[in-house]
């Protein structure tokens, strides 16, 4: 039973990730008729405003500390942060332990910029033209934007670590009833879970609550009927775009601290993402959300060891045989539309 | 009225076993007249440097050019020297090799076998390298050692640390400085069971590949015979990036050791999750709950940050360590790039130089002679103390370290701290060790 529970947190944590960013996928496909191959990039950007914040947070001066020596055996060059000069030791060390959750409020308008950058200056060129078309330059426009990434950051992961507050793991079990260290379970991960939960709340409301939102749906169901209103509809759908790159940005911010960011991050999570989004029905937003945590339940159940001792490699499959069998029983997916990528 | 003897016909032949010559690659021109693929001519001589530059290890690869283009340097006569003064053969003078000036090509291997054999053919039949060395994974190694045998081209191995580079895939034009998974094995063990007691219980997550097949069996080997309990193992994808859901299932498993067969991303990630489910922190069996990391990369350590604190492992090299070879090339490498070098690049720079001074002592680029003279080899001053390069199995012999994650790290690069040096007799095995079985080293190519 505990195992059960454990695997279950754990699926949480990870479908929180998957249905962020399936989330932002299905938003651009069911507003652009876009299939965004870039989506995980985005996702890997926002983990590195969180990096970009961290630094910025910890520029320094250096200092020269003739009691110590370097590796060269030179007097030590040591780093003082210019926050300290400007806050003090105290209050600077708090400002830069924060620095992921202060990268949130950086991200927003930073992933929205990039968002509508991405949208006007190359997507938008590509709406009337085929699907495979559309992934090709999406595709490429990932690995352009992870090359830069990887030519100022380098390759290897860069720790960004959660504040102190946040660090370690808490007994869930003993709260269920449980034996102590049945059920361990970081801190950060629910907060990243509820976060998650926060952000689709919040992505649903504006589109089910708003006269923006209602528009934008109204467009998703009828693009031509909306146009002939008098509406501009495309306008709207690029503040989505730049909505639906904020989400996957703070997706990424958040996850910062879960996993060290590298330049492939988000390669790792985009196919799965597609994955998500085709098993929940393509332009189906609660689809996606559904899928997503759903998928990663199963993923963390597949990846126990009993499991894995009866099926072998199970781990590395669950997701895509999952796939097969809900699109050869339901080919639209969980909560498909008809018609969507249908014609 | 003159006769020519030149017909149509001849003409055209001549012509087109002229081209034919002049289009074949080169090494098979060499061939033709030395006897061995790609000798050079009498003013240079090119090596080719196999490195990741791009993809997850490119910031290591990175560090392996840096560590070749010093050793070119200090080879051609220029800077410090580096660690050719406290070289013990000092047959090298800084005159490049016999007499001609080092050159070098660069390859991507980008991580990626089919890659890193392309790259490597490239060099050799386009530019004419007359060695390859370098890259950042067993895979590739195996993959390029291979490669480098058919061709008749000496390959000295980079950083590849899975026991079948010199075990069941060894090639006799195939030469490692690095050490393998047995001796990680071999010296992690009577450390561990110093720290942490010989009634221990492990739980082993291993990446799903060669090396780390190797690495488990290797540590588990080693831990098992000092009274350790293996109480499960469990094999990760390669591509797996959060093991939460591998980490969760360890501390209720019975289990109160965690052994990371993992090295790169998969080790930063691995680690940072199992620092983050409390395991550093936790109780297993009335003892605290410890981590093992077998394969310690200082770059990499850096990806997982304050995570490596007090967690063991083992490394092939340290830039603190004090023996005068290290110094040197740590104050060489410093100087040029300011920062320390990797293991990676101390193991690349050593290879060039140990390739160079067989060919000075052969007075040969033939890689049969390079082979007799870098077999049975035994030097010092190269950073590991006395070393001994085994003819059996072209594998080197000497000191391992085994580190720990520093508590108080004085600076961004002192992360590791060495806890012991162990000795090179405890880390060496019998050449049929069953660990090593299967595939037989041949005999050398020269590619004639």
């Amino acid at each position: 039973m505990d195992q059960f529970i454990l695997q279950i947190l754990n699926g949480l944590d990870k479908g929180s990730a998957y249905a962020l960013i399936a989330l932002g996928l299905t938003l651009i496909f069911g507003t652009l008729g876009v299939v965004n191959f870039a989506h995980g990039a985005l996702f890997m950007l926002g983990a590195f405003v969180a990096v970009t914040v961290s630094r910025l947070l910890t520029l320094s001066h250096k200092v020269v500390d003739e009691t110590r020596t370097d590796f060269l055996g030179n007097p030590l060059q040591v780093d003082v942060p210019y926050i300290y000069d400007l806050f003090g030791q105290t209050t600077g060390d708090a400002i830069i332990d924060w620095a992921v959750p202060i990268s949130i409020v950086v991200a927003i308008p930073v992933m929205v910029l990039i968002g509508f950058a991405m949208e006007r200056g190359l997507i938008k060129h590509f709406y009337k033209r085929p699907h495979a078309d559309q992934i090709l330059v999406t595709f490429g426009l990932a690995i352009v934007i992870q090359e830069i990434v990887k030519y100022f950051y380098g390759a290897n992961p860069i720790p960004t670590p959660a504040p102190d507050a946040f660090i370690g793991s808490f007994d869930f079990g003993v709260i269920l009833g449980f034996d102590p260290n049945q059920i361990i379970y970081p801190y950060w991960r629910l907060v990243y879970f509820f976060f998650s939960v926060f952000i689709i709340g919040a992505v649903f409301a504006f589109l089910q609550f708003t006269t923006f939102g209602m528009v934008v749906r109204a467009g998703m169901a009828d693009r031509e009927t909306v146009g002939i209103l008098g509406i501009d509809i495309d306008k709207r759908f690029t503040v989505m775009f730049g909505i639906a790159a904020a989400v996957a940005g703070l997706a990424g911010v958040m996850y910062a601290p879960i996993n060290s960011p590298n330049y492939h991050m988000g390669m790792d999570f985009l196919v799965l993402s597609f994955v998500v989004v085709v098993v929940g029905g393509m332009g189906s937003l609660p689809g996606a959300v559904a899928a997503g945590f759903m998928l990663g339940v199963l993923e963390s159940f597949a990846s126990m060891s009993q499991v894995i001792d009866i099926l072998p490699g199970i781990n590395q499959i669950i997701i895509y045989l999952v796939a097969i069998i809900i699109l050869l029983t339901r080919p639209r997916g969980l909560m498909g539309r008809k018609g969507v990528m249908e014609e | 009225m003159s006769k020519s003897n030149f017909s149509r016909r001849g003409v055209l032949k001549t012509g087109m076993v002229a081209s034919a010559g002049l289009a074949l690659p080169q090494y098979l021109r060499a061939d033709a007249h030395a006897g061995f693929t790609n000798a050079p001519g009498e003013s240079e001589v090119i090596l080719g440097f196999n490195v990741p530059q791009t993809g997850p290890y490119a910031d290591e690869g990175a560090d392996e050019l840096r560590a070749y283009e010093l050793a070119v340097e200090h080879l051609n006569g220029g800077g410090d020297g580096g660690m050719m003064p406290t070289f013990s053969s000092q047959a090298l003078d800084g005159t490049g090799i016999l007499g001609r000036e080092v050159k070098y090509v660069t390859g991507d291997t980008q991580t990626k076998s089919d890659a890193a054999r392309a790259s490597a053919r490239s060099m050799i039949e386009k530019d004419g390298a007359v060695m390859i060395t370098g890259g950042s994974s067993s895979g590739v190694a195996v993959a390029v050692q291979a490669l480098c045998q058919e061709a008749g081209i000496i390959f000295m191995a980079g950083l590849t640390h899975s026991n079948d580079t010199t075990g069941k895939d060894k090639r006799a034009n195939g030469f490692r400085h690095f050490f393998n998974s047995y001796m990680s094995g071999a010296a992690l063990a009577p450390v561990l069971e110093a720290a942490y007691g010989n009634s221990r219980k492990a739980y082993h997550l291993t990446a799903d590949y060669n090396w780390g097949y190797t690495t488990e069996e290797a540590v588990r080997t080693s831990t098992e015979a000092m009274g350790w309990e293996t109480v499960n193992t469990v094999l990760t994808p390669l591509t797996q990036t959060d093991f939460s859901s591998y980490i969760a299932p360890v501390l209720n498993s019975g289990a109160d050791v965690l052994v990371l067969n993992h090295y790169g991303g998969n080790m930063v990630n691995s680690l940072t999750n199992a620092v983050q489910f409390g395991l550093r922190e936790a109780q297993a069996n009335g003892q605290n709950f410890e981590i093992v990391v077998p394969l310690y990369s200082r770059l990499m350590a850096k990806g997982a940050g304050a995570n490596v604190k007090g967690i063991f492992g083992s490394t092939n090299w340290h830039w603190s360590l004090q023996d005068a070879g290290s110094q040197a090339f740590v104050r060489s490498f410093g100087t040029k790039y300011g920062f320390p070098p990797s293991q990676a690049a101390h193991t690349c720079y050593v290879q060039t130089l140990l390739y160079a001074d067989a060919v000075t002592r052969a007075g040969s680029f033939n890689p049969c002679a390079v082979d007799e003279a870098l077999e049975d080899f035994e030097f010092d001053g190269l950073g590991n103390g006395p070393t001994l390069y085994r003819g059996e199995d072209h594998q080197c012999f000497k000191d391992v370290l085994v580190v720990k994650g520093k508590e108080n790290p004085d600076n961004e690069f002192d992360l590791l701290e060495i806890v012991e040096v162990t000795p090179a007799a405890q880390v060496t095995y019998p050449a049929d060790h069953p660990q090593f079985a299967g595939g037989a080293l041949g005999s050398c190519n020269p590619g004639a």
